[in-house]
This record gives structure tokens, C-alpha cells and sequence, in this order.
């Protein structure tokens, strides 16, 4: 199992980093908080930790903490719009139930 | 499930807490509104994936409506399609008739300073019309981020006064916005390339928009910008481009007189024309309709614009004269405005300042990209951010003196926000209140500076001249607001006011008073002496007559009462004459013949008060 990303996920990942002008690559994660247990993290990265597991996907590096790792192991990022909004959308087979609004969510 | 965006390391915000920003180029011709997400700062589009919004608002029988569906209307119904009202925020009635322009609203007939436009749906304010501009804003930015808006930074022009940025704010707040700053608009290109981040330096920012010119001298300076001069002609843009190629196809292909149905479509074509030949070298220009078909190279169009882009320069030039710079002192030129796209306007400006003008930023975005950046960094979503972007005062702030004269509290180019106070006395014995005019400018007489406001400090308890004590408060907030506050420090009784003056400046003068106050002050200097000699003699005057009537009958015989009445009577008539070393002469001169009197009334005084009565009731004025 892995960390993926979608096309349009890695497009948008790298032309944000180009934009920035900086970084490895982006880290995802989890933190507690939040209404439903779980919350996800998205960062751009400088610098990795030791404890870090390295994926590279579509030319992109995706920087995950080991703990993160048992909570997201086969999540799949992707880009998508709604209406005027978008953002990167975490398709994690983990999660069980989310929040209404999607921010957080329970394995 | 929500969509997210990238944060800086360590900077993820937990749920539900983003504090979502925008920052808002509120414009005179189009408006427009920017976010940053994922570390990028972009500009955001309607639906139709439009991002300018057309600063019209139309009153119509079903709705109001805002941007391009009003510019439609704006042919149809001028009376109730509002456009360009930027050019009325912050005017009073007054300055309706100095505009000059022949504005198509009608204007309801009012008492109130605020002028107010008769619309099919009630009469509107200024303040009004904007805020439904910055309603569609603020609902296309809440619609892209998925949130409600925690704050926005707009953006005015630097020449804009306490009045305008006022109004700025009240209709960002009547849109239910909370305005974390006002930010002029070319610190806001500024910031949008970076160059708050860059070493100290003196930059020059020229915008040429659809129907204005400004250019602004910014002096970066720790991370400051302050606005060294501005100069530009609001009666100059990209749409006088427009109106000479339709004058050269009139010419060309022969029209009598257009009709406005032609007239509108010659604009259009011309205008398709121009844009054209920012990519093109030629153009070829037809109008099927009447039969005609020409063409246009970049050559001639360049010919045709040749003059009015020199008029923008000799502007430049005159704004750098102003600041007392060359333009190699110059750091960097920031193109802003739809108009610098057109490659002549590039070609002559950069000839003027000897180099290469900044264009990588879409010039029709960059003042708003440059707000969202500040917005994003106010909103409190890049702690480490360690420069709070600061403004300064554009003229000195102050309050009137006796005499007409100004005492400036707050010196212009300070830093904001600033708070400064200083201490003020009574000038007659039992005075009991005292009025406080607050003024704006750099001259010396009150006369020659603008009135802001006016109120008084009532309940002074009575004290000898010169015993009370009055601290007057000046403070500028952010924006740029002035609130002033006196209060009198024994009894701490207190009077305040919110500067929120009637009328604006046009856009130059500041420029102008500056200059003004370069070119008087020889003549202030003069006045302000003359000034103080006339205020100090009628102090005088005042104390010795107090004095005479009451003890002057005892203490003195005839002859030296004569005496004195003359020396007084000499003071008086000088006192009205405009010689400064004649009244200070005057004054010592009756100083001196009054010595024996004064002396006299000090032992008077001394024998009184060890007959058992309280020496506070003969106090004598200090001479």
C-alpha cells in the first residue's frame, strides 16, 4: 500500500511549489481535533524528519509521518472543484465517518 | 468531504478555525477580489470565469444589479445604472459642483452634506452604491473559499483623505465586511511584487486604468512605504485610446456625424482594435454596416496615443521634481492598470525611467493580489510573519492656536498608528471652555490648511490665564483615521471627535499643498512672527486693562495713568499694522512704563493678603 495522487493532484501540488519558490514536497498527515476525531493536514515541506516515509508519485514527493502512515495507508489525493471552490480531497479507505463538512473524520 | 489547501509547515489550522481573507480593488472602472490559497495569491472569477467586475450598479424594478448585466443597462437607463462612483466617495454636495463633470444622475435635493442620486428605488449615497459592489465581491470570495470572510483589506488611492477612506470603510462595513486596513493602492502593487520584502529603496508605481492616471513615488524605508509624492490626471486612461482610433476610422472612412448607436460600436471596434495590436504589429479594422475596411498598424496607432502617453510622463516627471528626485534614484517601476498592457505605453515609460518596467503580475490584478497578500498576513494565517505592513500620514496634523496659527501634533510621514499628545492653556482668566480646530497641512496660518473638524471643551473651572492645563490627544488608527480627544487635567472633564470632514481633497492637492508649503515659507515664517507678536500684545492688552479697571484708580495718579494709556494706546494701533518688530517693541516699551505699576500692585497684593484675605484673590497676571 501506498500514497497516491490523481493527475490533477500532482499538477496543482507542483505548480503551487513552483509557485512558492521552495520545498520538498508536501506532507500529509492527521492531527486530533476537530468534531469527528481525526483532522487532515496538508503542508508544504522544507525539510523532512527522520521519522518521515517518502512517497513520490506523478513526480511529486509526498512526506508523511509514520503515525500519520496507519491512519491514511492507501489514501488517494485528489483536486477537484465545487462550484467556485476547490481543493485537494483525501480518499482515504481508513476513515469510517466524517463531519458534516468533511474536515475531520474517525477510522 | 471539504476541499483542502496546502498550509505553510506547521501552520495547519484545526477545523472549522481558517480565517478566511480577501483583499478587494475597489476601482472606478472595475473591481475585483483576491485570496491567497495554498501560498498563492490569485484573483477569483465569477462563474463565467470572469474576474474583473464592472464597478456599475443598476436600480432597476426587479433587483439591483451589479457589474456587467448593469454596464447593459447603463445605455438603456443612465438615470438609474450608477457608474464611476468612486469619484463621489467621501464628497460633499459641495464638491459636486467643483467635479465639474457632467455627472447624468439626477440628485435629490437635500440638507444633508452627503450627496445623495434620485434611483427608481430610493435615494442612494455614495457609501450605498459601493457596498452592493462589494456585496457581489464578498459573495464570490465566500462562494470560492466555502466560508464565511473573517476580514478584508481595500485597497484606495494614496491621494485619497480621511473623508474618502471613511466613506471607504463605511461601505465595506455597510456590506458587513470587517476591514482590517485600508491599503493604498500602490503599496498594494508594491507588495504584490515583493518589493516590501526587497532592501530599502524608492520606487515608482504607474497606473494607467481605464479612465485615470496616477503615478506615486513610494519610499520603502524598515519596511515602511511611505507615499514621497503622487501626481496623474483623472481624466486620462486607456478609454481616451479608445476615442482617438473611433476619431480615425471616423476620418478614414468619411462619417459625417455618428449617430451614438455608431458611436458605441466605433468604441467597441477601436477598442477590439487595441487590443489586438498589443499582440499584433496590424490590424485590420472593418465595419460591415457602412461598407468600410481599413487597416491599422501598430506604427500609426502609436502615432494616434503618442501624445496623451506624453502627458503621463510630463506627470512623472513632475512627481519626481516633487519628491526632489531623479529618476535614477528610481529602484523599480510597477506597471499597473489595464492600459500598460499596450507595448508603447511600456516602450515610453521605461525610455523615461532607464529601465525595464515590472509587468510579470496582470495589471489589472496586481493591486488586488497585493491586498490579498496583506489580508492573509492580517488574518493572522502567517505568524511568522514578522513585518505588519504600516502606513504613514500624508500631511500633518494639527490643531489651530491663537491667531489663527497651526500647532502641528502630528508631523506628516509619521509612521500610523500613532497616538501623540501635547498640553494646551487657557489665553483668558476664567475661561471656561476653549475650541479645539483640528487641521490638515503643512502651512503655517490656519487659513491656508484644511479644516477637518471642530468642537469645544466646555467646563474648564476658572483658573487664571494660562493655568488650566488641556492635553489634546491626536490619534491616527490604521486607516488612517484621525480621533481627537482635549481633555482639561484637574477636573478631567473631556471632549472627543471622530474626523469624519464633509468634504475631500481633489486629487492633486496634497501634492499641491505640499508644494505650497515649500514655496510660502518665507512667508509663513513672516506671518506666523507677526502672528505670535499680535496674539501676545492682545494678551497684554488684556491683562493691563483688567488690571487698570480694577485698581488702576488707586494705584496710579493722573499723570501716570496718562502715560501708561498712551504706551497702551501706542501697542494697540501697532498691533494692527503688519510690522512684528514694532509691536515687540511696543510691548517691552509698555512693559517698562508699567514696571512701577506692576511692582505697586505686587506690594498692594502682599499688604492685602496680610490683612487676612486670601492671596489667590489678587493674584497678578504674569506680565
Amino acid at each position: 500500500m501506498a500514497i497516491t495522487l490523481t493527475t490533477a493532484a500532482a499538477e496543482r501540488v507542483n505548480s503551487f511549489l513552483a509557485n512558492r519558490g521552495k520545498g520538498l514536497g508536501v506532507r500529509l498527515g492527521v492531527k486530533t481535533s476537530g468534531c469527528s476525531g481525526m483532522a487532515y493536514v496538508m503542508e508544504f515541506v522544507d525539510e523532512a524528519n527522520d521519522d518521515d516515509v517518502v512517497y513520490e508519485d506523478h513526480g511529486v514527493k509526498v512526506i508523511i509521518d509514520k503515525k500519520s502512515l496507519i491512519y491514511l495507508e492507501g489514501t488517494e489525493l485528489d483536486f477537484g472543484k465545487e462550484g467556485l471552490n476547490e481543493g485537494f480531497k483525501f480518499n482515504n479507505p481508513n476513515a469510517k465517518n466524517e463531519c458534516g463538512c468533511g474536515e475531520s473524520f474517525t477510522i | 468531504m471539504a476541499l483542502l489547501q496546502i498550509a505553510e509547515p506547521g501552520e495547519t489550522q484545526a477545523p472549522h478555525q481558517h480565517r478566511l481573507a480577501a483583499g478587494i480593488d475597489l476601482g472606478t472602472t472595475n473591481s475585483l477580489v483576491a485570496v491567497v490559497r495554498s501560498g498563492e495569491a490569485r484573483t477569483l472569477g465569477d462563474n463565467h470565469a470572469q474576474h474583473l467586475l464592472p464597478s456599475v450598479v443598476a436600480y432597476t424594478d426587479s433587483g439591483i444589479i451589479v457589474g456587467d448585466e448593469a454596464l447593459q443597462q447603463q445605455i438603456v437607463d443612465p438615470h438609474n445604472t450608477i457608474a464611476s462612483i468612486k469619484r463621489l466617495m467621501g464628497r460633499g454636495s459641495e464638491d459636486l459642483r467643483l467635479l465639474g463633470d457632467e455627472l447624468p444622475y439626477r440628485f435629490a435635493a437635500s440638507d444633508s452634506v452627503v450627496p445623495r442620486i434620485h434611483t427608481r428605488r430610493g435615494n442612494v449615497t455614495p457609501v450605498e452604491v459601493s457596498a452592493e459592489i462589494l456585496r457581489v465581491l464578498q459573495q464570490r470570495a465566500e462562494e470560492t473559499l466555502g466560508g464565511a470572510l473573517s476580514g478584508v483589506v481595500v485597497t484606495v488611492p494614496a491621494y485619497f483623505d480621511d473623508a474618502q477612506r471613511q466613506a471607504t470603510k463605511d461601505a465595506a462595513g455597510l456590506a458587513g465586511l470587517n476591514v482590517f486596513r485600508l491599503l493604498n493602492e500602490p503599496t498594494a502593487a508594491a507588495i504584490a511584487y515583493g518589493l516590501d520584502k526587497s532592501a530599502d529603496g524608492i520606487h515608482a508605481i504607474y497606473d494607467l486604468g481605464g479612465g485615470t492616471f496616477d503615478i506615486s513615488i513610494l519610499h520603502l524605508n524598515k519596511g515602511v512605504f511611505e507615499v514621497m509624492a503622487t501626481g496623474g490626471d483623472t481624466a486620462l486612461g486607456g478609454d481616451d485610446f479608445d476615442h482617438l482610433i473611433a476619431q480615425w476610422i471616423i476620418t478614414q472612412a468619411g462619417i459625417s456625424k455618428p449617430d451614438a448607436a455608431l458611436q458605441r460600436q466605433l468604441l467597441q471596434t477601436a477598442r477590439a482594435a487595441k487590443e489586438r495590436l498589443t499582440q499584433q504589429q496590424s490590424t485590420d479594422i472593418s465595419l460591415d454596416n457602412i461598407g468600410w475596411q481599413g487597416e491599422l498598424d501598430r506604427e500609426g496607432f502609436n502615432q494616434l496615443v503618442d501624445p496623451l502617453i506624453r502627458k503621463t510622463i510630463i506627470a512623472c516627471r513632475r512627481a519626481l521634481r516633487d519628491a526632489g528626485l531623479t529618476t535614477d534614484e528610481i529602484e523599480d517601476v510597477v506597471m499597473v492598470g489595464g492600459s500598460t498592457r499596450v507595448p508603447r505605453v511600456r516602450e515610453l515609460v521605461g525610455e523615461f525611467f532607464g529601465r525595464e518596467p515590472l509587468v510579470d503580475i496582470d495589471p489589472d490584478r496586481v493591486v488586488a493580489i497585493g491586498a490579498a497578500v496583506q489580508a492573509d498576513i492580517l488574518a493572522g494565517n502567517k505568524p511568522d510573519e514578522e513585518i505588519l505592513l504600516l502606513d504613514v500620514t500624508p500631511l500633518s496634523l494639527g490643531i489651530e492656536t491663537m491667531g489663527g496659527l497651526v500647532e502641528t501634533i502630528i508631523p506628516r510621514n509619521t509612521t500610523i498608528p500613532v497616538a501623540r499628545a501635547q498640553e494646551f492653556t487657557t489665553f483668558k482668566d476664567g475661561q471656561s471652555a476653549m475650541a479645539v480646530h483640528v487641521v490638515q497641512g503643512e502651512r503655517d496660518l490656519v487659513a491656508d490648511c484644511r479644516s477637518l473638524a471642530r468642537f469645544e471643551l466646555r467646563g474648564i473651572p476658572p483658573m487664571v490665564a494660562g493655568a488650566a492645563r488641556i492635553r489634546v490627544t491626536f490619534q491616527v488608527d490604521a486607516d488612517g483615521l484621525l480621533g481627537v480627544e482635549a481633555e482639561e487635567l484637574t477636573q478631567h472633564v473631556k471632549a472627543s471627535i471622530e474626523v469624519k470632514p464633509s468634504y475631500g481633497l481633489s486629487d492633486n492637492e496634497i501634492t499641491e499643498m505640499l508644494r505650497a508649503s515649500m514655496e510660502h515659507a518665507e512667508d509663513d515664517v513672516k506671518f506666523r512672527q507677526l502672528r505670535e507678536q499680535q496674539v501676545e500684545a492682545e494678551r497684554v492688552i488684556e491683562a493691563l486693562t483688567a488690571a487698570l479697571a480694577k485698581d488702576g484708580d488707586q494705584l496710579l495718579n493722573d499723570e501716570e495713568r496718562r502715560l501708561i494709556e498712551a504706551a497702551l494706546q501706542q501697542l494697540r494701533q501697532n498691533a494692527r499694522g503688519d510690522d512684528a518688530a514694532a509691536i515687540e517693541d511696543s510691548i517691552k516699551l509698555l512693559e517698562q512704563s508699567c514696571d512701577f505699576y506692576v511692582e505697586r500692585r505686587m506690594n498692594s497684593s502682599i499688604h492685602d493678603a496680610m490683612a487676612g484675605h486670601n492671596i489667590h484673590e489678587f493674584e497678578t497676571p504674569e506680565k
